[in-house]
């Protein structure tokens, strides 16, 4: 082999050597820092492996919000670097109605089309209900109204009390002679702006948001509540017919008597 | 008192007084710490003032509340993680990609970046305590931002997220100040040692993918250092101050304009000729321009 020849090859070699190694640590690092799904984005953010690959980290959204709840994660902090998030026990989101942070984007990770309705032009116009920043959760053990004490922090600081909170009157059975006047959290209304866990008397939060994603399960598709009216219309989707087919054996049932087990 | 370069301050550093006295010797220095520091500043205030002239930070930013701008090459990691790029995002990308490409060289690296200061400051005291007289420096090619560059974007399609903008020291030291550091501050002490003790000009020229995408961008572009043999004497100042030497092959053998984009446009080169003959020049004035690396 000639020497130039070689030479050319061992350092072509070497440099893809090098970079398999540096791309390696690399995508380590990143693959550890995005594994960090207790996060809450701002309205409007697209789903958050969406968000982490086009959010460009340029912090407009931060500095739009008129009440400093958004903040840009920094190194250190276990979230994504560079991306916005708020935590709602200290400075929960404010609902705005004209929610400034989202127009700010440049890149369309908050995304105007998820928190607008269309009027009859097909304008989008803004409606920060339909925000789904994460889902308020609580719990029972903790949360005093469930120990039949009357609290409804939390109901009547909702935004959208007596639709993502409601109050249940039940019977306190311990006492036998009270009401319990229970806080309930409906996922079809509440947007996950935190306001309830801020405002929350325990010592640590008993009503707190979390990622949807996190906070809820998932029906199975096919169990269909049948007192609930609509409920059937789940399975449009779904395929009419699905066939299990499981193999059937050649062998005779005699054969298993016939074989020789040991 | 043995003379020492203080490239910090663009100058050999045994009559500091008398050349402190000679402003044109840092008229670029000057200005250039004026604008990254005018950048910075202008968009900290966005953040803590809510001044209007500058919001956002260098991977995109909005000036006026109108004008979008954005990093071109987190922009192309974003589109290699597989995102569609919003129109503002996409037009940001554009106005700044055409400004450094027509404008030419690596101005963004020379004149807006903050991490130009840190470098700086670590080649200052290298040569100040003179460290590459003592050890020897690692042997890194100059072309490896071109493998870190082809990595950001391999990486970014493999991995779905803009891979350099996560690890970035720029980022973290930009967003740092507008922000808060957080423990960004380690990534920015990482580079500073790493060009103090390991290479010379280790981070900007050897390893920064975003100085080799403006490399690429500014290969074209219109300003350029130009060099006059005529003039010339053969100090090689010029050679000893330019963080991208080999940009400045020329000197010594043949009139030119710098036509590698490498160059950052620092203008460092002129402020240390003392004769005339290295200028800011534009790619049209030297016809005798020989050719690039």
């Amino acid at each position: 082999m000639m020497p130039e020849r070689r030479d050319f090859l061992l350092k072509t070699i070497k440099s893809l050597g090098l970079a398999t190694a540096g791309g390696l640590v690399w995508a380590g690092f990143i693959e550890e820092g995005r594994s960090a799904p207790l996060i809450l984005r701002p309205p409007g953010a697209v789903p958050e492996k969406q968000f982490i690959a086009s959010c460009i980290k340029c912090g407009m959204c931060v500095e739009a919000c008129p009440y400093d709840s958004l903040k840009l994660s920094q190194p250190g902090d276990g979230r994504p670097i560079g991306t916005p998030f708020y935590i709602p026990r200290t400075t929960p989101c404010r609902m705005c109605k004209d929610i400034p942070c989202v127009p700010a984007c440049p890149t369309g990770s908050l995304d105007k089309a998820l928190v607008s309705d269309k009027d009859k032009d097909g304008e989008l116009i803004f409606n920060i209900s339909l925000a789904r920043m994460g889902l308020a959760v609580i719990d029972r053990e903790t949360c005093i109204a469930y120990s039949g004490i009357q609290c409804d922090a939390c109901y009547r600081a909702c935004p959208l009390i007596d639709s993502a909170i409601t109050v249940e009157h039940t019977r306190n059975v311990r006492t036998g002679k009270h009401a319990m006047l229970a806080p309930v959290v409906h996922s079809n209304a509440c947007t996950g702006c935190g306001i309830c866990e801020k405002a929350c008397v325990t010592k640590k939060a008993s009503i707190f948001v979390l990622p949807v994603a996190l906070a809820m399960g998932e029906a199975s598709e096919r169990y269909v509540k049948g007192w609930e009216e609509r409920d059937e219309e789940r399975l449009k989707d779904v395929p009419e017919k699905v066939i299990t087919e499981t193999p059937r054996s050649d062998k005779k049932a005699v054969d298993y008597l016939n074989e020789e087990v040991f | 008192m043995k003379r020492c370069f203080d490239e910090f301050v663009g100058a050999y550093c045994n009559t500091p007084l008398q050349h402190a006295m000679d402003m044109r010797k840092y008229k670029y220095l000057i200005s250039r710490r004026m604008t990254q520091i005018a950048v910075l500043f202008l968009f900290f205030a966005g953040n803590a003032y809510g001044w209007k002239i500058l919001r956002g930070n260098l991977s995109s930013a909005k000036v006026l509340d109108t004008l979008p701008l954005s990093d071109p090459f987190a922009v192309a990691q974003s589109f290699s993680a597989g995102t569609a790029i919003a129109k503002d995002a996409l037009t940001g990308a554009l106005i700044i990609f055409l400004f450094y490409a027509v404008l030419g060289g690596r101005v963004f690296c020379g004149w807006v970046c903050p991490v130009n200061m840190v470098t700086d400051t670590a080649r200052s005291l290298r040569n100040h305590f003179r460290l590459d007289s003592s050890w020897k420096s690692w042997d890194i090619s100059r072309s490896m931002r071109y493998w870190v560059a082809g990595l950001s974007i391999t990486l970014s399609v493999t991995l779905g997220v803009a891979a350099f903008e996560w690890i970035s020291p720029i980022g973290m030291l930009h967003r740092g100040i507008i922000y808060g550091f957080g423990f960004g501050w380690a990534f920015v002490l990482v580079v500073f040692l790493f060009d103090l003790f390991a290479v010379k000009n280790g981070f900007c020229g050897h390893v920064c993918p975003l100085g080799g995408f403006y490399s690429l961008a500014g290969r074209y572009g219109f300003l350029r250092i130009g060099y006059d043999r005529d003039k010339c004497t053969m100090c090689m100042k010029c050679i000893e101050i330019c963080p991208e030497k080999q940009v400045l092959h020329m000197v010594g053998s043949q009139s030119g304009a710098v036509l590698s984009g490498e160059c950052i446009n620092c203008g460092r080169c002129v402020e240390a000729c003392d004769d005339d003959a290295v200028n800011f020049s534009n790619i049209y004035a030297k016809k005798q321009s020989v050719g690039s690396r």
